[in-house]
């Protein structure tokens, strides 16, 4: 059975007496385990799309099975707690709460699925350890840098144990070499089992992962495996420990 | 989440949310204080009036009828002038009343003047002379600080014999006795037989301290040979005041020789007079104090109403970031609820404190207290204000579409 399957999932937007498409009866399936790039030009729904498949979204029709449960028809909370169990975000602008430390914004979807607080922090720390920050954990988003607050947002979203670790631009803000960090990150957290939605426009981003959907004007133009070919760059990277 | 772990979690944030936006909380914090300060004074000074005014009419005493020409409160000028026109209350009018009455435990009819008193180098200008009868001292509720009141033999035979109140008696004689003196009122001399024990002043307006009190033939010798009196009657009972004040009037009129069909020509005031004006200014007083007490907290209402709505805005993205996470809206409504109840309470506290101290400070010049009921009333406005005024913005970001509070810069 697919992780995540959709079936004419369309949304529109009303702006005045104009209906905007930004998907059309979009249908499509992945399996745990994917490496999944989704790619497309700018407006052609890719956000849109991550948005329904993370549960932030509705469709206006269609309907989307996740792990076997349907969930197009769910109510706001039974969405959040889907979002807070199955689902680990990761944004282009890192959408860390500003005012806690790295620790407290790993540990913030335990809090909100109730682990008792000590349990809390250990899952937290080690969370914070996968991707080499456990010195930076006191450390405030604006006292990390770009790379660093990303490596806190990719904990924070792995920290609850996901089905699903979902990134749309994560390497948008970052330079090419931390990019290419986080690229590698993903990378490791996919050989280990997890499964990774990566939403992009650019063609060296979508490399990374080993399955290209590609999108325009709301529709699925293309989707296609790729063979296991690994630019120079990255094999530099997954040799270099960014966790020095 | 249990919801005892997303109270702890809401106050939590909202503590570090009034920490990190200080400025702004404590402005907040400042129009609920100015709410519940005024709120707490005006209660108390409320209370502190009605009890000052008790206390003040208390001499007049809720037992005791006043027979005079005029009544004490007048509608219009025209009554005012009619009263005018009738004839006076006589010594003789009283003697005759007293004997008649059944009901009364006391009856004392009662004149008065304005005169110099003098003693020796010494003088007291304009002192309120009263002629009065030894039966005065049982209608009225003084005491007497030294010596004693005028007695029934003094007070028949007239005699030039005095009982002072007690500035005239601190202004004439300083350290001296007064007892046994000779002091000059008016154009004639009395002898001073007693003081009266410090009274203060009637509703502000006069000084009860500052009397003479003599014989009331004397006082006719002397001052006015045909005054026009006030008998003060004192009910035996004061359950039965009524009765009392119906047998006074049936009396007066066959003491005046009124015919069956002639109204009234002369009034019966009492205490309760007073009590009813005071209610209605108290009344008029507590419906102003209360609409501007109302007003101040609903400034600061919609003060936190405001800083509340300026907080959820500026916090979309973190709420859309929270729900991303899994916050449920239950969780971001608690969240920003606790968030203005913690902002009214810490203002509600700061201003007791306040009140507290002014209250201390009013202390000094008024006898007031802070009633608990008024505190209790104040936290409890000041907290009903938060949550009320929290509720609406938060209930607002609790709704709120993550994709669309994510998007917010
Ligand atoms: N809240 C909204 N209201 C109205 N239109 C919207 C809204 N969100 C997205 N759209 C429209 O839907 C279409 C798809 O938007 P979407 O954000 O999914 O694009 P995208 O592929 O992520 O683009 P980009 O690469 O620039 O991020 C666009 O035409 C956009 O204008
Ligand atoms: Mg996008």
């Amino acid at each position: 059975m697919a992780l995540i399957r959709l079936n004419c999932i369309s949304r529109r937007y009303q702006m005045g007496a104009e209906t905007i498409h930004a998907l059309r009866e979009v249908s499509l399936e992945i399996e745990r385990g994917e490496y999944v790039g989704i790619m497309g030009p700018s407006g052609s729904g890719k956000s849109t799309l991550m948005n329904l498949i993370g549960c932030l979204d509705t469709p206006t029709s269609g309907e989307y099975e996740l792990n076997g449960v349907l969930v197009s028809q769910m109510d706001d909370n039974e969405l959040a707690d889907i979002r807070n169990k199955e689902i680990g975000f990761v944004f282009q602008t890192f959408n860390l709460l500003p005012r806690s430390d790295a620790l407290r914004n790993v540990e913030l979807p335990l809090i909100y699925s109730g682990v008792p607080a000590e349990e809390r922090r250990e899952r937290a720390l080690e969370a914070l350890a996968s991707v080499g920050l456990t010195e930076r954990m006191h450390h405030k988003p604006n006292e990390l840098s770009g790379g660093q607050r990303q490596r806190v947002a990719v904990a924070r979203a792995l920290v609850n144990r996901p089905s699903i670790l979902l990134a749309d631009e994560p390497t948008g803000n970052l330079d090419t070499k931390t990019g290419v960090e986080i690229l590698a990150l993903f990378g490791e957290l996919w050989k280990h089992g997890n499964t990774i939605i990566l939403v992009t426009h650019e063609e060296d981003v979508a490399r990374h992962a080993r399955r290209i959907v590609r999108i325009r004007d709301g529709l699925i133009a293309s989707d296609e495996q790729q063979l296991a070919e690994r630019g120079p760059a990255l094999e530099a990277a997954v040799a270099s420990p960014w966790n020095e | 989440m249990t919801l005892f772990g997303e109270f702890k979690e809401g106050l939590g944030i909202s503590w570090s949310a009034i920490r990190a936006n200080k400025m702004r909380s404590v402005l907040t914090t400042l129009g609920i204080v100015i709410g519940v300060v005024t709120v707490t004074l005006m209660g108390t000074a409320i209370a502190g009036l009605n009890a000052a005014f008790l206390k003040n009419i208390s001499f007049i005493g809720a037992d005791v009828l006043y027979v005079s020409r005029q009544n004490w409160f007048v509608n219009s000028h025209e009554e005012w002038a009619k009263m005018q026109k009738r004839p006076r209350i006589t010594l003789d009018q009283a003697t005759a009343l007293a004997k008649r009455l059944t009901l009364a435990r006391a009856v004392a009819p009662e004149a008065d003047t304005g005169r110099a008193v003098k003693y020796g180098k010494r003088q007291s200008n304009n002192v309120r002379v009263v002629g009065t009868t030894d039966q005065f001292y049982y209608t009225t509720s003084f005491e007497l600080a030294q010596g004693r009141f005028i007695s029934p033999a003094e007070s028949d035979g007239g005699r030039p014999v005095c009982v002072i109140g007690w500035q005239v008696a601190t202004n004439l004689f300083r350290l001296e006795s007064p007892i046994g003196k000779e002091i000059r009122v008016g154009g004639s001399d009395f002898e001073v037989i007693g003081v009266m024990a410090q009274q203060g002043r009637f509703l502000g307006l006069f000084s009860l301290d500052n009397q003479v009190i003599v014989p009331l033939k004397q006082f006719m010798a002397e001052f006015w040979s045909n005054p026009d009196c006030v008998i003060q009657v004192k009910a035996r009972d004061l359950q039965q005041l009524a009765e009392t004040k119906e047998e006074v009037r049936s009396a007066m009129r066959v003491i005046r020789h009124l015919a069956p069909t002639d109204p009234d020509d002369f009034a019966i005031n009492q205490q309760d007079e007073f009590l009813r004006i005071f209610h209605r200014l108290g009344g008029t007083i507590a419906a102003v104090g209360l609409f501007i007490t109302g007003l101040s907290l609903f400034v600061g209402g919609i003060g936190i109403m405001n800083i509340m709505f300026v907080s959820v805005a500026e916090r979309t993205r973190e709420i859309g970031i929270r729900k991303a996470i899994g916050a449920k809206r239950r969780t971001i409504l608690l969240q920003f609820l606790i968030e203005a109840a913690s902002i009214c309470l810490i203002g509600g506290a700061i201003a007791l404190g306040l009140a507290r101290a002014l209250m201390l400070i009013v202390h000094k010049y008024v006898p007031v207290s802070m009633s608990l009921t008024v505190v209790s009333i104040a936290i409890g406005v000041s907290l009903l204000t938060g949550v009320l005024s929290g509720f609406f913005p938060a209930w607002r970001a609790a709704r709120m579409n993550p994709v669309d509070a994510l998007r917010n810069e």
